[in-house]
């Protein structure tokens, strides 16, 4: 889009370019009268030309803007972008902030209810104002995806992305994925939070948090709902209140860290070793545990090198922590691989989980194993390990039976 | 000979233009079903008497390659109406063809036939030789915009798509007759013996131009790396040549690397790709000894190296594999995977290089791999063979030639032929930017369905009902298996619907050939 191009509508959103696919970018001037003029270009205009005029002139005139010229370059959008793009241009064209369009049919199951505890091994990040690496995005397994409204959207498109992921959090399939979304910090993403008021969702980040008050904004703008959250530590300030973080609200289940914002606040250089961060990895490890939150590190950001992200995953679940962030579909696979407990390790859970089964069954207070008794806590370890192998998949879920 | 609207309806249901080029159409009549009697044709009899005592065969140095082109073009005895065929062993980076019609416009020849195995972007300058009449028409896969003006409705003849092994079965049973073939050899002698593997603008092998030097009435080998007879190794045999040409440069090697000889990034056709790999492992197809292909296209570039790391893991080495050589199948080779690849083609310079230096890999040809009038067929002898198409439809049914807006902009390629494999899988992604790539009916009907066993896509694998086999034997995999119909609903419940089939004119721009020579399909003019 050019400066000419933007001048010639008051009203604009979404995206074009040459190289662009799977998205749309609409201009509109109002009229008093002559009715809505469509100035249409499609590069689906062959299969989906007509469908698609016929949505956005329907909801356009169900919102009473029924003048104007609507110019559309559509690069093959979904319908449920279609409608995200619309909402935004809508909503600046009338003015009513709390305008919404219905959304698509889900194409998958109901929101299931937020659940504290579930595994939180991988969460894959996913741009907001990017509706194309959503569309997929569950298939590739991960434990939670991410639709992030923070760092990797411009300014300028902060209102679209909001419209693009309430549509896709409604429309497409997240399988058994937790959806998450990542606000902005302080009044933005409150802001955020009152755009997705009706979205499904299962847990916000909350980021660049450094006191307790800013948790507890975010936690009375959610009022009612069912919830979750999971701030992230990013800087010195934060890592030093990281207790009081934590025990802010009671929708916390898990807390992580922002290792780029956190070594440019502490103005080092960030490093494969980490020795600069390591003090408030620990902190940050430290007191989740205290407050039976799940430790949750940092993304790996060298999509490239697999073999870095293996290390690194390795070093996190070393020091406690039992997830990573991903930037691309494929480091999921390494990250559960690295998480998941070794072969010797599951058969020794196993057989201790079934000695407790036993121990329990004849009422015994003590599990033993051979003629080692097991201590409670390498009991408790032992559960653990059992569920993150059946998790993995290392286990079939009649492991009992061999 | 006029672009025509009659039109005959084959078994399958499709219309296909009731002539081609002034020929009646022989409809498609179902796989393995016609099958031509008599001789195959022969080339004219020649006699050494009438050739250089001395073997030196070459034109004389009267100036550029389009120069020495017309030279050699004036001694072949050409005249309008001729048909004039090259090979595509450089791809995208071939400099002949080009350089071949600018010397027959300059010798002022008219409605020629050129009958190329491929044409690409690269070809793009001879739009102005169809246009100015001094070719007719193509027959041959066109990539591009040779293709795009063919769609369009602006060539005077149909442009007539065959497989490569359709195209030797064409030359065999007299089809097509080649008046003058005009082959790029990287390296060639005085004599016309030729080999690909070697010099400056090695490409790997000349199989494509084998039929051409065997059956042309007059054959011109075109080298810029002349070798002391005798060429060893030699593919095309000097004694079928007429001519050699020497000039500076016959193409580009670099541009055999296409789009579609690299490995995807993406996430989601990366995911496709495993999925076959865990598939083909799953099923029981991956044990020692077994034979895939894996042909030109990103996803199944990537199913080879997923492949890799499962044969690696249960200690399994195939049989042989046939390629398209590159880099994955040439570490495959050099880790000891496969004692032997089968060469079609050679998709980048690592698989070149292999091709000159490795003798686990064997030149092929179309005739050797596929050829319909062959005593057999190295196709149907492979366990698994993966490859892609534009569009599949819910019977299975696919297209590789037009996109979903009917426009023509693929060629076959060996794509038929290997779909005879005991086990063929299509990897196409579900949906591309809300182009739906599964349909109720492929718009140009280039791969039956009962050939195509599995389809392969990122929401899992659907598997054909026929191959209850399969079915059965995937049962313990944990690649997800689902029912085609419920992915199309699943596609079009995103997409916003069924979507609209494309406006077609009556009239025909392409015949689609089947691997036996009868016309399975034709392509109609786009309106716009």
């Amino acid at each position: 889009m050019n400066a000419t191009e933007a001048h010639l509508h008051p009203f604009t959103s979404g995206r074009r370019g040459a190289a662009l696919r799977g998205d749309v970018w609409l201009g509109f001037t109002p009229a008093q009268s002559g009715g809505l003029v469509l100035d249409f270009h499609s590069r689906v205009e062959g299969m989906y030309g007509a469908i698609t005029r016929q949505l956005l002139v329907g909801l356009m005139t169900a919102a009473g803007v029924e003048h104007g010229t609507l110019e559309v370059h559509d690069s093959g959008a979904y319908p449920f972008l279609l409608r995200a793009r619309l909402e935004s241009l809508l909503v600046r064209v009338t003015g009513q902030a709390d305008l919404r369009l219905s959304p698509e049919a889900s194409l998958g199951e109901p929101l299931t209810a937020p659940q504290r505890n579930r595994p939180r091994r991988s969460r894959l990040y996913l741009p907001g104002n990017e509706s194309k690496y959503m569309l997929n995005a569950a298939l590739h397994g991960a434990d939670a995806v991410i639709l992030d409204l923070e760092d990797s959207v411009a300014v300028s498109a902060k209102a679209d992305a909001r419209a693009v992921v309430r549509h896709a959090l409604f429309h497409l399939d997240w399988k058994n994925c937790e959806r998450m979304v990542r606000i902005n910090q302080g009044a933005l993403g409150l802001e955020d939070l009152a755009y997705l008021h009706d979205a499904p969702l299962h847990l916000v980040l909350v980021p660049k948090v450094e006191s307790a008050a800013e948790l507890r904004a975010v936690d009375a703008a959610l009022g009612e709902r069912a919830v979750l959250l999971m701030p992230i530590i990013e800087s010195a300030k934060g890592v030093m209140h990281v207790m009081e973080i934590a025990a802010a609200s009671p929708r916390i289940v898990a807390l992580t860290l922002g290792l780029e914002d956190l070594t440019a606040d502490l103005g080092v250089q960030k490093t494969s070793a980490g020795r600069e961060t390591s003090w408030a990895c620990s902190q940050v490890i430290f007191a989740a545990k205290a407050l039976g939150l799940q430790a949750i590190d940092s993304v790996y950001g060298d999509i490239d090198d697999d073999a870095g992200l293996r290390a690194s995953v390795q070093r996190a679940k070393a020091i406690g922590f039992e997830g990573k962030g991903c930037v691309h579909p494929r480091q999921i696979p390494i990250v559960h691989e690295e998480f998941a407990p070794s072969a010797a390790q599951v058969q020794r859970a196993c057989a201790i989980a079934v000695a407790f089964e036993e121990a329990q069954k004849q009422g015994l207070g003590v599990v033993s194993l051979g003629s080692k008794m097991i201590d409670p806590p390498v009991v408790k370890r032992a559960l653990k390990t059992v569920s993150a192998a059946l998790e993995a998949g290392l286990l079939a879920s009649d492991w009992r039976s061999e | 000979m006029t672009l025509t609207n009659q039109s005959l309806l084959t078994l399958a249901g499709r219309e296909v233009p009731a002539h081609i080029n002034g020929v009646a159409t022989i409809p498609y009549q179902g796989v393995g079903k016609y099958l031509p009697h008599g001789n195959k044709v022969g080339a004219p009899i020649r006699s050494c008497a009438n050739y250089p005592a001395n073997g030196d065969k070459r034109v004389p140095d009267v100036g550029d390659m389009t120069a020495k082109l017309k030279v050699a073009l004036e001694r072949a005895g050409i005249q309008d109406g001729m048909t004039i065929s090259t090979h595509h062993h450089f791809r995208n980076g071939d400099l002949v063809a080009n350089a071949l019609f600018d010397a027959a416009a300059q010798l002022g020849v008219k409605d020629l036939r050129w009958f190329p195995s491929a044409c690409f972007p690269c070809h793009e300058p001879l739009l102005k030789y169809l246009e100015d009449g001094t070719i007719h028409h193509i027959e041959g896969s066109m990539n591009g915009p040779l293709g795009d003006y063919a769609s369009s409705g602006k060539m005077r003849g149909l442009a007539v798509l065959r497989s490569h092994g359709g195209r030797y079965q064409a030359v065999q049973d007299g089809q097509v007759h080649i008046d003058i073939a005009v082959l790029a050899a990287p390296t060639a002698d005085m004599f016309g013996n030729a080999t690909g593997d070697r010099g400056p603008s090695a490409c790997g092998l000349l199989g494509f131009g084998l039929a051409d030097s065997e059956y042309a009435d007059h054959v011109v080998v075109v080298t810029d790396n002349l070798v002391p007879f005798p060429c060893l190794p030699w593919q095309l045999q000097g004694q079928n040549v007429d001519q050699v040409v020497v000039v500076d440069k016959v193409g580009d090697p670099s541009q055999i690397i296409s789009g579609t000889t690299r490995v995807t990034k993406s996430p989601d056709r990366l995911l496709i790709a495993e999925n076959i790999a865990k598939f083909v492992r799953d099923t029981g197809i991956m044990k020692d000894g077994f034979s895939f292909q894996a042909g030109a296209g990103g996803i199944t570039l990537a199913f080879a190296m997923f492949l890799k790391e499962y044969m690696r893991e249960a200690g399994v080495t195939a049989g042989f594999v046939r390629g398209g050589s590159n880099q994955y199948l040439v570490e495959m080779l050099e880790e000891g995977f496969t004692p032997v690849i089968l060469d079609g083609q050679t998709f980048d310079l690592e698989g070149v290089r292999s091709m000159r230096e490795n003798a686990g890999h064997q030149n092929t040809s179309p005739f050797t791999s596929y050829n319909f009038h062959g005593k057999g067929n190295f196709a149907s002898m492979l366990d698994v063979v993966v490859l892609g198409a534009t569009e599949v439809d819910v019977d299975f049914n696919a297209n590789v030639v037009t996109h979903s807006d009917g426009r023509l902009l693929h060629g076959i390629g060996g794509w038929q032929n290997c779909l005879f494999s005991k086990c063929t899988i299509l990897a196409v992604p579900s949906v591309r930017d809300r182009i739906p790539v599964i349909l109720d009916r492929v718009t140009t009907l280039v791969g039956p369905g009962e050939l195509v066993d599995v389809i392969a896509t990122e929401f899992g694998l659907c598997i054909n009902p026929k191959r209850t086999d399969l079915r059965e034997a995937a049962k313990g995999s944990r690649v997800p298996i689902l029912e085609i119909q419920d992915l199309k609903r699943r596609i079009n419940a995103l997409c916003g619907g069924e979507p609209a089939k494309p406006r077609l004119a009556e009239q025909f721009i392409a015949a689609i050939q089947w691997v036996d020579g009868t016309t399975i399909d034709g392509v109609r003019r786009v309106l716009s």
